[in-house]
């Protein structure tokens, strides 16, 4: 079902394009030899050339196109051995330079995809239209003064991976899932850590609406997007705009928008009014970067195995249905975790545990899947207990509780609590008989043919044990003597 | 090519650089003499000519990824006309 949004005039289709910045994992920046370490006191990890002093030349850091060519892989993405970087030429405080170094014409890396995997389980693909290599700007701070504002260039000249899609998204939940997936992609990759929250990974988003049918019409780009949430937000806030204007008998005007989260909206950004005359021009100072083949198919072999390979193996190999094989490998900790619980045991019931109660006791108590609160063997070793029938899968809840809480093992908690399961049948059968004599008059409806009484017998007994009775043998030896 | 006035105001603000309008005229015949002196320029004829992008007959140099400057913010910002707290501050800008 095609996301669409109804107006006066009829209904109306999204097109979204997303330029997401994502901060290259290296030590230090991507022309100098300083650090890029985030929260150091200000202006102590910059160099005279990150500070553009004069006639300071800028060396590029080859782990930096190594991460690059690697995200290009990961993104089933063309690589171009010749690339060449370009000044982008603006004035802002916080850009020393006055030029951004980026790349224009020919970027390091050329068209590529990414799956997306929507909450309903089924995939789409949108289309990567290049990725390249730039420098960061530094950090303005406006609320520290009345009249001034303060700048720290520590983060002036961090590489960053600016990766363009194609206008393939139709909704703000695939712009979501995109968004989400890419973070996932480049955390598997070790090429970006893919925080939000830090600015490690940004997000403009270009935003057009249509009718069915016609041609992109003039699109608006939203800046200053840092959360997947707040993206949402501000795609679904400027498709209303632009409708409302287009109804209303206006037009929409290219430009920059600013997304304001406090009040959910999106504003025209009047000093961009010239931002997009950059003159872009080959960096006199760098030479073209050219790769060779052996050094991509080098790091092509390095690849690790990422969302969409693991996600089809779990799918294959564990059996498990398209959705929660996606959520397992959105984390590659949390793939790892699964995997380690399921090695040798039902791969579906790992899958319920680990997705179910776990996921639950870890949201609850703030835990991270680094720092878990029941290990994987621990909980490897629960579903141990419930395998060879040792407990039920409702004893297995409240041993995983106590898990939780005490931190002791599974096989221990049983034994002092006494919760083995009773599969004496003989026990079991007194239970029953004592239930059915103190319950004589269900019993003979239930002969008379009132079937749903069964779960009521089902429950006396298992109250009547403290819930250890085995309940596939209540089952059993209840349709016995009922019969 | 050559330039009007507009463009030049345009490209003066761009750079900027405060340009008196009664300059203006003066400033579009001179860079555009420039241009006009460049464009000599197409009359070789490039068909098939790869850009040249250096003399240099080297390769782009790189450097190997470890921390090996930064850690003088006196002298970062030495030359800044106001300062505070380790930063630079200037006249403010945001919307």
């Amino acid at each position: 079902m095609a996301y669409v949004i109804q107006g006066e005039t009829g209904d109306w289709e999204l097109v979204i394009g997303l330029e997401v910045h994502a901060q290259v994992i290296s030590k230090s920046k991507l022309f100098s030899g300083a650090s890029t370490l985030f929260g150091g006191e200000p202006n102590t990890q910059v160099s005279l050339v990150d500070a553009a002093m004069p006639g300071m030349l800028p060396v590029i850091n080859e782990y930096c196109i190594e991460q690059a060519v690697r995200t290009g892989l990961g993104l089933k993405a063309a690589i171009n051995l010749t690339s060449v970087f370009a000044r982008k030429n603006y004035f802002y405080a916080d850009l020393p330079q006055g030029y951004q170094i980026s790349q224009y014409e020919h970027p390091i890396v050329g068209e590529g995809e990414v799956i997306l995997d929507m909450p309903d389980g089924s995939t789409r693909t949108v289309g990567i239209e290049r990725l390249h290599l730039e420098q960061d700007a530094g950090k303005s701070l406006h609320d520290q003064h009345p009249t001034k504002s303060f700048i720290d260039l520590n983060r002036s000249g961090v590489a960053l991976m600016e990766i363009v899609s194609k206008p393939d998204m139709r909704s703000p939940e695939e712009a979501a899932a995109y968004v989400t997936k890419l973070r996932s992609i480049l955390r598997y990759l070790g090429t970006c850590d893919g925080n939000m929250a830090e600015g490690s990974m940004r997000c403009d988003a270009n935003v057009s609406v249509r009718k069915s049918g016609e041609p992109y019409r003039t699109r608006a780009e939203i800046k200053n997007v840092n959360s997947i949430r707040f993206l949402q937000q501000a795609i679904e806030y400027e498709a209303r705009r632009q409708i409302d204007l287009y109804e209303e008998g206006g037009q929409v005007v290219q430009e920059t928008r600013l997304f304001d989260s406090n009040k959910g909206e999106t504003r025209s950004m009047r000093s961009k009014e010239h931002a997009h005359d950059y003159r872009y021009f080959p960096d006199p100072d760098l030479l073209p970067l050219v790769l060779t083949q052996g050094f991509v198919d080098h790091i092509k072999a390095g690849l690790p195995e990422l969302p969409d390979e693991k996600k089809d193996r779990f799918m294959r190999d564990y059996g498990l249905s398209p959705y929660d094989a996606g959520v397992l490998v959105a984390e590659q900790a949390n793939a790892d975790f699964f995997e380690a619980v399921a090695k040798g045991r039902d791969p579906k019931l790992a899958c319920n545990w680990v997705m179910g109660d776990f996921a639950a006791a870890m949201n609850r108590l703030g835990r991270s899947i680094d720092n878990p609160p029941v290990s994987a063997a621990d909980l490897g070793g629960l579903i141990d207990l419930i395998a060879d029938n040792t407990i039920s899968g409702r004893i297995a809840k409240e041993v995983f509780e106590l898990m939780v809480e005490t931190g002791k093992g599974p096989a221990a908690i049983v034994e002092e609590k006494g919760l083995r399961q009773v599969t004496d049948t003989g026990a079991i059968e007194s239970s029953i008989d004592a239930v059915l004599a103190a319950n004589g008059d269900k019993v003979a409806e239930y002969r008379s043919g009132k079937d749903k009484l069964f779960g009521f017998f089902v429950g006396q007994v298992m109250k009547a044990t403290g819930g250890k009775a085995n309940p596939a043998l209540v089952n059993e030896i209840l349709k016995k003597k009922l019969g | 090519m050559s330039l009007d006035k507009n463009r030049v105001r345009t490209i003066a603000n761009l750079a900027r650089l405060e340009v008196r309008d009664d300059e203006l005229d003066h400033l579009a015949g001179e860079l555009s003499n420039i241009i006009h002196f460049v464009e000599q320029l197409a009359e070789v004829n490039t068909d098939g000519v790869a850009p040249m992008t250096s003399v240099a007959n080297m390769e782009l140099p790189r450097r190997v990824d470890e921390v090996t400057d930064g850690g003088c913010q006196d002298k970062i910002l030495a030359n800044a006309p106001e300062q505070q707290d380790g930063f630079f501050l200037v006249p403010k800008v945001v919307e």
